[in-house]
């Protein structure tokens, strides 16, 4: 893997035959040109560009946090922060429910766990289909700028479980900036709400999982 | 007797540009660009989904653009609000930007741009394309390149490069003539206007220096966007 450097959109990433374009990239002639803002990759030939600001795209795999926004007579339509909304089909539920009583599993405004299984033109579709995944209850979501998700996880989620065990909640991060945060005790939440604002503030400093655990230690 | 400029100036020196991303923290995307006294603020939203339902277009993403001038911003206060001029400099603006976004990548879905006028000393579309792009770049927005403008003006008979306000208005001899043009990164031009009489020969000549200056442009823009990130 070479150095990541910061490309703007028609820069000259790297030219040759043996590099392949990648997301955010483009092949021209025999240039491979960035089409995104970000920082540029190259991992075994492939060469990609990872966004560094700017609204949320749904991929396909992704563990979202959304709100309910319509109940229909198949499904829920949801927002989750995208530019489309996403649907939950009824057929993607793991349990039985009454056709007629859609609005007693799930009303409008209520808050749902949900991974990306598809997306097409007509939208995106979720499922639920998951022990993980399914209808928020309790505690509270926080909302941060997407493209800090891939920080406050951490490397191999490093950074969410030191979260998870110095406070003792349990933390559920969407890759649209939504982080769903559940303890037993209200102060625990509002540490485990600190610290994730903590990171996003402190994102570009090396070596942050350290800082983190001497900032809890002062903390507590 | 030589024509000389107001503010001491080359004929193809351009004033003192400034840029800066980031600088509205709610947008999706927001650049700042200055030409010495003119300065444009772009922020960007979205791609979010087209209201109402009926413009939407399945083919492909929609870019608006909004130009405003603020009230404050000339010394004679203007009626705020938009005006025959804002809505013909926002579609040329539109024109200016659209050859470079790919923003068929955003079926059903609109992009925004509002570029506001802070400071008006001429040039106040160039700075405000210029400031849009670099936004557009920073919320993210596919595009296969970035654009730069500038505005060639003409002294008499001698093309200047960046006019001012008064070079703009200078209406002796030949009589003032004003020619914003926008060039892509790698040298493809998308807008070109013309305000005023010019042959054909200078033309070109015109065409010719402000694609030096767009690559000059370009050059701040880079470096704004590469700064933004520390």
């Amino acid at each position: 893997m070479t150095e990541r450097k910061i490309v703007i959109p028609g820069e000259i990433i790297v030219s040759g035959d043996k590099y392949l374009p990648g997301e955010g990239t483009e092949k021209k002639d025999n240039d491979i040109i960035a089409i995104i803002y970000g920082l540029s990759e190259e991992t075994r030939g492939l060469v990609k560009v990872i966004p560094l600001s700017g609204v949320y795209h749904p991929r396909r795999g992704n563990v979202v946090i959304g709100k309910v926004e319509n109940v229909t007579f198949n499904g829920w339509v949801i927002d989750i922060t995208a530019p489309n909304n996403a649907f939950l089909s009824l057929t993607e539920v793991p349990r039985y429910i009454n056709k007629d009583g859609l609005e007693e599993v799930m009303d409008i405004g209520d808050m749902v766990v949900a991974k990306i299984w598809n997306i097409n033109k007509r939208g995106i579709d979720l499922s639920i289909k998951s022990r993980d995944f399914g209808k928020i209850e309790e505690g509270m979501i926080i909302k941060i700028n997407p493209n800090k998700v891939p920080r406050v996880i951490g490397k191999e989620g490093s950074m969410v479980n030191l979260i998870k065990n110095e406070t003792g909640c349990n933390i559920t991060v969407g890759q649209n900036g939504l982080i769903w945060i559940s303890g037993d005790k209200i102060e625990n939440e509002l540490l485990a709400k600190k610290a994730v604002i903590f990171v996003t503030e402190k994102s570009f400093i090396e070596g942050l999982t350290d800082k983190l655990k001497e900032w809890f230690d002062k903390e507590k | 007797m030589a024509i000389k400029r107001t503010d001491g100036r080359k004929f193809d020196e351009l004033r003192k540009m400034y840029a800066k991303v980031g600088v509205v923290p709610n947008a999706d995307g927001s650049a700042m660009f200055s030409f010495g006294d003119t300065i444009a603020i772009a922020a960007v939203y979205g791609p979010k989904k087209m209201h109402p339902q009926h413009m939407q277009d399945p083919e492909k993403g929609t870019l608006r653009f909004t130009y405003n001038m603020l009230s404050f911003s000339v010394t004679d206060r203007i009626r705020p609000g938009p005006s025959r001029r804002s809505q013909e400099i926002s579609k040329v603006s539109e024109w200016a930007i659209d050859p470079v976004l790919m923003i068929d990548k955003f079926p059903n879905n609109v992009v925004d741009v509002h570029v506001n006028i802070l400071q008006a000393n001429a040039s106040t579309r160039c700075a405000g394309i210029n400031a849009a792009v670099l936004a557009l770049a920073h919320a993210g927005i596919t595009m296969k390149n970035i654009v730069s403008s500038v505005s060639i003006g003409k002294l008499d008979k001698e093309l200047v490069v960046d006019v001012s306000k008064e070079e703009e208005d200078y209406s002796e001899g030949e009589g003032a003539t004003d020619i914003p043009i926008t060039f892509t990164g790698d040298g493809k031009l998308t807008h070109i206007q013309l305000d005023g009489k010019i042959t054909t020969e200078q033309l070109k000549e015109a065409v010719k220096l402000a694609k030096k200056a767009c690559e000059e442009i370009y050059e701040v823009q880079k470096k704004a966007l590469k700064e933004s990130i520390k």
